[in-house]
Formats: C-alpha cells, structure tokens, sequence
C-alpha cells in the first residue's frame, strides 16, 4: 500500500475497536444540538462520530477514539453525558 | 491492613500513574494500579517523545530497560508554504551520547512494560477495570469505585488524563475549557527502519524530531513527526475552538498536510497501520488547576494539565513521570493522608517541574497570534522562492522584491506588534 489521502471512514478501519452495542458511552441531546447554530462538533470530532444529516445532528458513538473534544467544545449543553466506555469496550491502541 | 484496602491506590496506567506506582511499590506501601485499558498503554496516543532525565529520576539506567524508539539527535523545524518547504535541521551528536536527552516512544509499548515494571516491584496491577467514582468519608476521599465493586486505601493518585473525570467527581477543579486544550490527531505509518534511517540521515538506533508550521490553514496548531523504529508518528496539533471556527474537518486539514509533497517525500511507500486522537493540555503553567489534591486524593500527569509547549520543545510524559514521583515521594514522607497535598506540592518544586513550567508561563501566548500559523510560513518560503529563482529574466532587485513580499504577508505594524508580543511572552 502506498500512502493516499484516507477518508474518515479508512481511518478508522485502521483501528481495533470493541463496541459496546447498544450501550453509548457518551450521550446527545438532538433537541439542544437542534438550538445550536455553531455544531463544532461535526467539525473537530477527529472520528467525526457527529454528522448533520437533513439540518440533523447525528451521533455515532461506534468509531469514537475516546479523546472528550466534543465535551469540550460543546457550549449547547448538546452532549448531556460523557463517560469511557465500560472497561474492555472501545479502542485499542497497538502502536500509538 | 484488610486484604481490600490498600495503601495506595492509582488510577490509571500512562507515565504518571505507573512512576507513582513503582515508587511506593519499591518502598514497600501496598499500591494498586488500575487501568482502563486491556493494557496500560492501549487507550494513549501522544506525539511521541520522551525526555529521558525523567526516568533517570525514578531510577538511574531505567531507561535502558524501556522499549524506547529512537534516541533524538536531529531537531527539525519546518515552515510549509503552498507547494514547497523549509526545513531546518539542527543535528547535535551530543544530544545522544551518554544518557541520550531524548527518545522517540510508542505508547503501547511503553506504558505496558512500565506497567509491568510496577507489577515486578510488587504491586498489583489492574488492567480493563474502568474507575468510575470515588468513595468518600467523612469529606475524604478513602477509596475507588469500579462497578458494582468499592476498594478502599489512604490516598488515590488520579493519574486519569487529560480529560480527569476523577479531578471533577473530586470537586478539585471544573472540566477543562476548550481554549487551554489541543486536540492532537496522529497517524502511524509503517516504513523499513533502514529506509527511515536513509530518508533523515540518521545512524541504526538515532532519530529525528520534527515540528512544522504553516499546515493548519491558519488554525493555531502545529503538526509534529517523530522517526521509530520501523515506524513514523506523524500528526496535528489544533486549538479546537479555533478549528470549528475555520470550518472545515481537522482529518481533511491533516490528510492534505500528510500528502503535502515535502512529506509526501518522507513517508512515500510506507503503510497507514493507525489513526489516533487525544487532547492535549496547551496552557502551561497558567492552565494548571487551582487545586490539585484533597485529603486522600492528588492529581498527577496530564489530569493536573502539566504540559511546556514552546512550540520547539513539546513536554508531557517527563512531566508526568516528574509528578508521578512527586506524589510517591510526599506519600512516601507523610505520617497521614491529610499532610500527603501539602508535600506533594513541595515536591513538585523540589523536583523542578513547577519551577520548569513557570519559565515558559507566557508562551501560549505566541500561540495566540494568528500570523504564526500561516503568513510567517509564507513569507518565509516565499522570500526563499524568490532569492533561489534563476529563470534568466532580469530579477527584481532584491531589497524590493523582499519587501514587497513582506508587505503582502504581513504589514509593518503587525510585525512590530506580534515581535513586540513574542519578546514579552519570552
């Protein structure tokens, strides 16, 4: 393989992740993400978990690298809980 | 002592946690060390230096044991402009003989041997047990809870990460806020060691270190590449707040700054193996928390967001370890939870980590100038376009054609701001 622009979705196919089906470990609040005109989370999530989809803020916890940017960055009140996630869940780092 | 309390418990298995942990473990205190992670190592990304003289205080030759990458003896410092590049490249041999200044690491790597190093003194080493609260009695903090599960000890050693949910839940300090943190991204592509070795002229077992500006559309942020054995670290550093300002996603910034032809050059041939994200504590000194231990509990390594970026020099495990130390050391020296805060502060200077942040406290105010970022990139390699260009028409002559480069970047009073700002942050 040479190296090539990767999309987010080849990134993260890169990594080992074990998820917690039907278990997220961060939770969104679409009616406060419906408020907020800013949305930096579908700009600075580097596993871009936040998508807009329909004028929509949608949230995929599956390819999350576990980093809290989107806590962080979120002045809406939009991410209502964040939490890792449960022990052996999540991703594995191998060579980071 | 019950067999369910210990003298010490740390959370978390990163460079913090695990100096603490080996320390006291050494000295005889009965330590567990709990991580989230399968393995100590497994939930971390950082750039990828360690500065040596940090083991060194743990234990003299320690670091000959660790899985360390390459010893650091080229510091490179890059300004990328639209297709060419600047590179300066300061080798220094010194910088690698005796106790080498610095190694390029592996967090994987490195965090699972130094949890195993701590196992190997003697203490009980957790790993996939996530800490979800603290107990508390009597306004102090006596123990951990994992699940269902409750384990008691005289002191808690939060070595959680940046993120320090623990430090929160502890009332110690509020979330961090987005202006005093980076959000690092970072790929991990596999080369031949002997090409790496060709490519940045180094010796088998030498490394090169390397920071670039000029590739986050003028996003405050800087990228970084650190050479490993069979391996390149090459990543982004962006102040959030800044980035969902600029708008467009930080992967699509990093993945055109990764296939930037100057770094193209470097990496050509090689194969993406990982892609990992974490924040990064950017504020230095003034970014550190108010409070940082309560009776029963201190707060070490990233979660207390020690970390010096100097934009040259970028510090974060050796701080860690520093004050993981530090926190061995006060427990070490206190007859009982309450005087443990108090002397681990004392250490923290004693040890020099305080002392080493306040010399850099006004540095992140460099950051704050947006022309660092991208004007002064361009007109640096814009006025090299121009002085190395032979077409064989007649040139400009060469004081006006500098100016007018100059003053197409950046105009005479905002350089002597921003010169004015940069003299009074050092």
């Amino acid at each position: 393989m040479s190296i090539k622009k990767l999309s987010p979705e080849d990134l993260l196919a890169l990594n080992k992740f074990a998820v917690d089906e039907g278990n997220p470990h961060i939770l969104v609040d679409k009616t406060k993400c419906a408020q907020c005109t800013a949305r930096p989370c579908l700009v600075v999530c580097p596993a871009r978990c936040y998508r807009q989809k329909d004028g929509e803020v949608n949230f995929e916890y599956a390819g999350c690298l576990e980093c809290g940017t989107c806590r962080v960055v979120c002045t809406y009140g939009g991410v209502t809980s964040w939490n890792y996630p449960r022990a052996s869940y999540g991703v594995t780092f191998r060579c980071s | 002592m019950s067999d369910d309390k210990f003298d010490v418990i740390v959370v978390g298995g990163g460079p913090a946690g695990c100096a603490c942990a080996y320390t006291l473990a050494k000295q005889g205190k009965s330590v567990l060390l709990l991580e989230r992670g399968n393995s100590a190592g497994s939930k971390n990304v950082s750039g990828g230096r360690l500065y040596t003289y940090a083991l060194e205080l743990v234990e003299p030759g320690m670091y000959q044991r660790a899985p360390l990458q390459r010893k650091i003896v080229r510091e490179q410092i890059m300004m990328l402009g639209e297709g060419s590049a600047m590179t300066l490249d300061y080798v220094d041999y010194g910088f690698g003989e005796e106790v080498p200044q610095s190694y390029s690491v592996v967090r994987a790597s490195l965090d699972e041997w130094f949890a195993a190093e701590v196992e190997a003194q003697g203490a009980m080493v957790g790993a996939g047990i996530l800490v979800d609260g603290l107990v508390e009695k009597g306004g102090k903090i006596v123990g951990i809870r994992a699940g269902e599960e409750e384990m008691y000890a005289d002191v808690v050693v939060a070595a959680d990460g940046v993120n320090s949910l623990l430090g929160q839940k502890a009332g110690l300090f509020p979330d961090v806020k987005q202006h005093a943190v980076g959000i690092g991204v970072k790929e991990t592509i596999e080369l031949p060691d002997e090409v790496i070795s060709q490519r940045f002229a180094l010796k088998a077992g030498e490394g090169a270190a390397r920071v670039a500006l000029g590739c986050t559309e003028g996003i405050s942020g800087g990228a970084f590449l650190y050479t490993n054995q069979g391996s390149i670290s090459l990543g982004i550093v962006f102040n959030p707040e800044q980035a969902a300002k600029h708008g467009r996603q930080i992967q699509d910034i990093f993945q055109d700054f990764k296939t930037h032809p100057a770094i193209l050059a470097l990496i050509e041939g090689g194969t993406s193996v990982e892609y990992g994200a974490h924040l990064v504590p950017e504020m230095g000194f003034h970014g550190i928390p108010q409070r940082l231990h309560r009776e029963g509990m201190l707060v070490v390594g990233d979660a207390a967001q020690f970390g010096i970026n100097t934009g040259l020099i970028i510090r974060g495990m050796d701080l860690a370890i520093v004050s993981g130390l530090a926190a061995a050391r006060a427990i070490l020296a206190s007859s009982s939870p309450a005087e443990a805060g108090p002397l681990y502060m004392r250490q923290l200077e004693e040890l020099l980590l305080l002392p080493n942040m306040k010399v850099y406290a006004n540095f992140h105010n460099i950051f704050a100038m947006p022309r660092v970022f991208q004007q002064y990139p361009q007109l640096a390699n814009q006025a090299l376009q121009f002085l190395f260009r032979v077409d064989g028409k007649v040139p400009e002559p060469m004081a006006k054609g500098l100016l007018r480069i100059l003053k197409s970047n950046v105009s005479f009073g905002q350089l002597a701001a921003d010169g004015w700002k940069a003299y009074r942050s050092l």
